[in-house]
């Protein structure tokens, strides 16, 4: 039966204030069904305070065989990341 | 002891407990790993509120009883579950259609026990709501999306329909136990639940293109401890650790 159940994929905000995060994926015939059967799957133990469900089909991914081009020009590029800078000492949490 | 409290509270208890017991059934043998999960999730509810009303009644009768020896030391004719709560499981449709037609009744009546002057059944009416509330939201779904999905799926929820409508009548039926706590405030009159049950079943029947059953014929019993054939074999099942390891824990 769940054959021909298509793959959902499902976001939850653990609390108010958090970003929604991937939490799995799964299958059901409907959004409905994939919002109540992501309800079961991963909140029953109280992990979530709000869900979204797309459709599998609808992610759009980046090709791993892409990977070269897309991620390792920036692997020798460490100016980019903000660690150049003498911090004042009164400036916390940085 | 107060046996009409005690034998209220058993009416109460056991049609959530066996409902919960019918759902477990499911667990490793749903149709799918999603709806495996969602129905014992269900029937846990279920036990979690089987065990509030089993340890009141255990404190109403004292006498060394507990939450454990009412739910697995009684016979078959004490349990005063209804005949739906007992059906088996034939198939999905089937259990879909059992759970809805009591989760309807379920809620109605735990809204109106929220107000039971007995402030015990009352917090355990609150605290169940909300998740009766899913119950019937989860199997109302289900009866719409296989009543009006393949022409196969119709078919099988309307003959689970049909089968399963003679026993709804019995939910409304008022015990003597009941009877004798209701001017004070303590028991819900079921009958007067019927109305608005009849008014909501048929909206989502309706609603799930599916026909709403004309049968006049309804079956009674289980509120007075006679059962269909299926509840001594799911006894014995469930009753099982317990009658051969007596005392036994884990």
């Amino acid at each position: 039966m769940n054959k021909n159940w298509p793959l959902w994929e499902i976001f939850v905000r653990s609390k108010n204030g958090l970003e929604h995060r991937h939490f799995g994926s799964l299958h059901a015939a409907d959004a409905e069904m994939a919002l109540e059967n992501a309800r079961d799957v991963y909140t029953r133990r109280s992990e979530g305070v709000s869900i979204w469900v797309v459709e599998s089909k609808y992610i759009t991914a980046s090709n791993p065989e892409h990977n070269g081009e897309l991620f390792e020009p920036a692997q020798d590029k460490v100016y980019r990341h903000p660690t150049f800078y003498d911090l004042p000492d009164d400036v916390k949490h940085m | 002891m107060k046996t009409n409290l005690y034998n209220y509270i058993l009416e109460l208890g056991d049609n959530c407990l066996i409902a919960g017991q019918r759902l477990g059934e499911l667990c490793g043998h749903g149709p799918s790993l999603e709806t495996d999960i969602a129905c014992t999730n269900i029937s846990l509810d279920l036990f979690g509120q089987t065990r509030s009303y089993f340890q009141y009644a255990a404190d109403v009768k004292g006498d060394n009883a507990t939450e454990d020896s009412i739910a697995f030391l009684r016979y078959e004719q004490q349990y005063k579950n209804v005949l739906l709560v007992e059906q088996p499981n034939r198939d999905f449709a089937y259990t879909v259609a059992r759970q809805y037609l009591f989760d309807v009744f379920h809620l109605l009546l735990l809204e109106k026990l929220q107000f039971s002057q007995d402030m015990t059944l009352s917090a355990i009416a609150k605290k169940s709501i909300k998740e009766v509330s899913y119950h019937v939201r989860f199997s109302g779904d289900w009866i719409k999306r296989l009543g009006d999905g393949t022409d196969e799926s119709h078919e099988k929820m309307q003959a689970a329909i049909n089968d399963l409508w003679t026993y709804t009548n019995e939910l409304f039926e008022v015990t003597e136990a009941a009877k004798s706590l209701i001017d004070d405030g303590i028991a819900i009159d079921a009958a007067t639940l019927k109305e608005s049950y009849y008014e909501k079943v048929s909206a989502l029947l309706e609603e799930a293109t599916l026909t709403i059953p004309e049968s006049k014929y309804f079956q009674k019993g289980g509120k007075s401890g006679v059962h269909t054939e299926h509840l001594g074999y799911l006894l014995a099942d469930m009753q099982y650790m317990q009658r051969a390891y007596p005392n036994m824990t884990w």
